[in-house]
């Protein structure tokens, strides 16, 4: 294994997880609910869901996160490796096998895993294999980005 | 309180994946990357994020209601079906094809990149898709 010191960002990776850690836990304990970005959109797009404004809010914090950090210090690199073609498969399979999978890298990932839920552990464990072998097919055996 | 609450979190949970590195496709394709120049970081988002997340979960899997009162929804589901794991196999290859997942989606959003938009529609369109198909079979 070859591991790319140069970009390697213990503290910085570190110190946003907690962040990250932190909201899910005041989500959980103040208003009872999971912070599951996928389970949270795909339950507006639902007609006659529950907790609307609630679930509103924290997405509308998410969305102006940028704005805010933007006011204090320059925004991070977003660098984009994929076309549109492959822009266009990768949300929709993100989209529906979230929702059939009942939850993305923040529902099962930190929130399903810190409350030792077997089926988010097993969900984490499909969508990182399936998320390194594409990689791994996409970057090495066709050579190249979509 | 509770929009309150649920607006702070949100922010926070927002700032975390950019301070991260989450929310740059190219640092999450170069985590998945495990046979070419990997980057480990991301690894560490997950140590932190449960780290802190674990204790407070444990507290919430013992009560009926949050702090402000609300009733405490935990997922209750148990099995492990061929939905949960097709879907989440599914969703991996999405994200290992462009390096977004649905939380750094809505977080970049704003920086009005086009292909943060067309990603974001086509997710969107995937999770409407998901809901047509649930309501026929429901008939």
């Amino acid at each position: 294994m070859n591991v790319d010191w140069l970009n390697f960002t213990p503290w910085s990776s570190l110190a946003g997880g907690a962040l990250i850690g932190l909201a899910a836990s005041l989500f959980v304990v103040a208003n009872g609910r999971i912070a599951g970005i996928s389970g949270l959109i795909g339950s507006l797009l639902q007609r006659g869901s529950e907790g609307v404004s609630e679930k509103a809010l924290f997405l509308l914090g998410l969305l102006i996160a940028p704005i805010l950090w933007g006011l204090f210090a320059t925004l991070p690199q977003i660098e984009f490796k994929t076309g549109w073609f492959g822009l266009i498969v990768a949300g929709v399979l993100v989209g529906i096998g979230t929702r059939y999978g009942s939850g993305c890298t923040s529902g099962h990932g930190v929130c399903g895993i810190s409350r030792l839920s077997p089926r988010s552990m097993v969900a984490t464990a499909c969508f990182m294999f399936s998320g390194f072998a594409t990689v791994f097919v996409l970057r090495h055996l066709l050579g190249g980005w979509t | 309180m509770i929009k309150l609450s649920a607006f702070i979190a949100g922010l926070l949970f927002g700032l975390g994946l950019l301070l991260a590195g989450m929310a740059n496709p190219s640092k999450v394709l170069a985590f998945l990357d495990l046979t070419g120049a990997w980057d480990p970081s991301l690894a560490l988002v997950m140590v932190g994020a449960i780290g802190i997340a674990i204790g407070p979960l444990t507290w919430a899997r013992r009560q009926s209601s949050s702090l402000l009162g609300k009733p405490m929804q935990l997922p209750i589901k148990r099995e492990l079906d061929p939905r949960l794991i097709g879907g989440s196999l599914l969703f991996g290859i999405g994200w290992g094809i462009a390096g977004i997942c649905p939380g750094p989606a809505v977080a970049i959003l704003l920086t009005g990149r086009w292909q943060i938009i067309l990603f974001m529609l086509a997710m969107l369109a995937g999770m409407l898709l998901f809901t047509a198909l649930e309501t026929r079979r429901n008939h």
